[in-house]
């Protein structure tokens, strides 16, 4: 495998996990808000 | 630098204080939060049968990333080289994916239950979830166990305190946040716990591939691996570590209670998206932490004390500075803290939903005051088990060989009840229980594998992988294309796997125990004149905790004509 192959391999882990990160926490603020405007709790 | 040298690197006392407060005390102050004085039953177990993406994904998220799959990815990596942490992180990740589509089927039959093993009650009867409930708490301890051993071993690492006061500690901590709430505790927290972690992963990867040397380092060290470890395509590492895992795919996802608990706790029509987010975000999180096994090859690095799973802490404290050495402490605590808190929601509405709800006060006598006592004195008890096999580091992984395989044999039966109704209770008890059997000589080699026994052995192993993957598609695509992908797998696979399967006994013991036990359980069923009608199970399977009362529990008769 090239290095720069290699290089992307290793380093695209970490950006999918930032997505991923970005989408939970999206996430979980529209439960938090939904949450909030009908006046129960989150869980 | 020596591993002398990298061991140095610690955090201060007072710096391992203020972590562990900081954690355990948000964690603490979270679960105060949303607590009530008088806490629902059922709520306690699955917390309404309601919860939104954000939170369910991220749930399933964290309590899938244990601190030991980090260890074992990087492992993986190291020992397998390039596609050593494919193969633990990828099919990891499809443990989770391919329960969703059986999941919904599970949701649509029994809305409102609280375990996979209760459903089993409903549909079958004791036996069926006794064995399902026991191999779910077995399991439990043992991954409680496991994640307890990380803690006090990641702290005696990287803090002047000892493995037992951080033993102590992690499950001190993990108990006093999950205690009052239970399973709506430990949701709310993983959402914290996983941002963490996530959070870490994204940081702390980038950071010590440049500070190992980024691109130069595969230059460098390319001499470092053997053929087979720089081969992404490596048989080597996926004959001993993807293989066995793929066949551990769905027993994993039907075995464990904490899948079922967030199965029945995200809202049904959320099932989809939050385990196709899980899957991914499990998956990434694993392989990239896996990639640090593969930069410790690259750099020639030594386990310390030969002990590869001193690679991680290793590869941290060589090439982090202090801040993110703390960031890296809190990652590895929110990896053990989200599933042991998850494993003790999970111990604690087996005990009070299948122990106590279904065999001891029946349905309709069961106090959910004592259900709620029962649950939490559970975790206590739990978290003592745990703490006294983690602190005589008692091999307890190795139990888990035997957990799996119960699991492996349960797959076939399990699944196979939801969809079919002439699976009966015997059948179901007697496969399982006939898999296991056969498969304890062939995992553990105790018996010669020489013509005709490997053979057999051989025979069983390829039915093996076309029922693995039979029953994968099937939960996507339905019957007919099961049975010709399955088919064509095993067919494909037999010239390759006969004569050469039984060599690689933790593999062919997997493979086997599908076989015999989807074997049996047809054999025994399929002329069975039974029909069972599965709405009764929606009847049979209510809630604890309110005035709803369904219908008479398995005294009666649990087949109805159709």
């Amino acid at each position: 495998m090239s290095t720069l192959l290699l290089t992307g391999y290793v380093l695209i882990w970490p950006i999918i996990v930032a997505f991923v990160l970005y989408f939970l926490a999206r996430g979980f603020l529209k439960d938090w808000s939904r949450s909030r405007k009908d006046g129960r709790p989150i869980i | 630098m020596s591993s002398e040298e990298m061991a140095v690197q610690q955090l201060s006392a007072p710096v391992t204080i203020f972590l562990i407060a900081l954690f355990f005390g948000g964690t603490l102050f979270m679960s105060i939060m949303i607590s009530k004085k008088k806490e629902n039953a059922d709520g306690y177990m699955n917390a309404g049968h309601n919860i939104g993406f954000g939170i369910a994904a991220t749930s399933m998220t964290a309590t899938w990333i244990w601190a030991s799959s980090m260890y074992a990815s990087a492992t993986a990596g190291y020992t397998y080289g390039i596609s050593g942490p494919i193969h633990y992180g990828l099919w990891g990740a499809l443990m989770i994916l391919f329960i969703y589509p059986f999941g919904r089927r599970i949701r649509a039959v029994a809305p409102r239950a609280h375990t996979l093993a209760e459903v089993m009650y409903a549909r079958h009867g004791r036996s069926s979830q006794l064995m399902l409930a026991g191999s779910n708490v077995l399991g439990s301890v043992i991954s409680l166990t496991s994640n307890l051993i990380a803690g006090g071993a990641l702290v005696a690492m990287l803090s002047p305190f000892s493995f037992t006061q951080g033993i102590v500690v992690m499950a001190a901590g993990v108990l006093l946040y999950t205690l009052w709430s239970g399973f709506r505790a430990s949701v709310l927290t993983d959402f914290a716990q996983a941002m963490a972690m996530l959070g870490a992963v994204v940081v702390i990867i980038p950071v010590v591939f440049f500070a190992a040397g980024g691109p130069g380092m595969f230059e460098a060290g390319a001499q470092n691996l053997t053929p087979q470890q720089s081969n992404f395509f490596s048989s080597d590492a996926f004959l001993h570590q993807g293989a066995p895992y793929i066949a551990a795919v769905l027993a994993y996802a039907i075995g464990n209670q904490t899948i079922a608990q967030r199965l029945f706790a995200v809202r049904e029509d959320l099932i989809k998206p939050t385990f196709i987010t899980a899957t991914i975000g499990y998956g990434a999180t694993v392989i990239g932490i896996g990639m640090l096994g593969v930069m410790a090859l690259y750099l020639g690095m030594e386990p310390m004390g030969g002990d590869v799973n001193n690679l991680i802490p290793q590869m941290a404290t060589t090439f982090l500075g202090p801040i993110l050495l703390c960031v890296f402490f809190i990652m590895i605590i929110g990896a053990l803290a989200s599933t042991a808190d998850s494993d003790l929601a999970a111990l604690s509405s087996i005990m009070m939903a299948d122990v106590y709800g279904q065999n001891v006060a029946g349905r309709k006598k069961a106090n959910p005051k004592t259900m709620l006592l029962i649950g939490r004195v559970t975790m206590i008890v739990a978290t003592a088990a745990a703490l006294y096999f983690a602190s005589g580091q008692m091999s307890i992984l190795d139990l888990l060989v035997f957990v799996g395989a119960l699991w492996g044999a349960l797959v076939f039966p399990v699944i196979a009840s939801f969809y079919w109704g002439k699976v009966t209770n015997a059948a179901f008890t007697v496969s399982t229980l006939v898999a296991v059997a056969i498969f304890i000589p062939v995992r553990f080699e105790m018996l010669p594998m020489i013509t005709p026994v490997g053979l057999v052995v051989d025979v069983l192993s390829v039915v093996g992988v076309g029922v693995v993957l039979g029953l994968m598609a099937f939960g996507f695509f339905g019957l007919k294309p099961a049975l010709w992908v399955g088919s064509i797998a095993a067919i494909v696979t037999a010239p390759f796997g006969i004569g050469f399967l039984h060599d690689y006994h933790v593999l062919s013991g997997s493979l086997v125990a599908y076989a015999v036990s989807t074997l049996v359980c047809y054999l025994m069923s399929f002329r069975s004149k039974e029909s069972f009608d599965f709405a009764l199970i929606q009847k049979r399977i209510g809630s604890f905790d309110s005035e709803e009362e369904p219908e008479k529990a398995l005294d009666d008769d649990t087949t109805s004509k159709r």
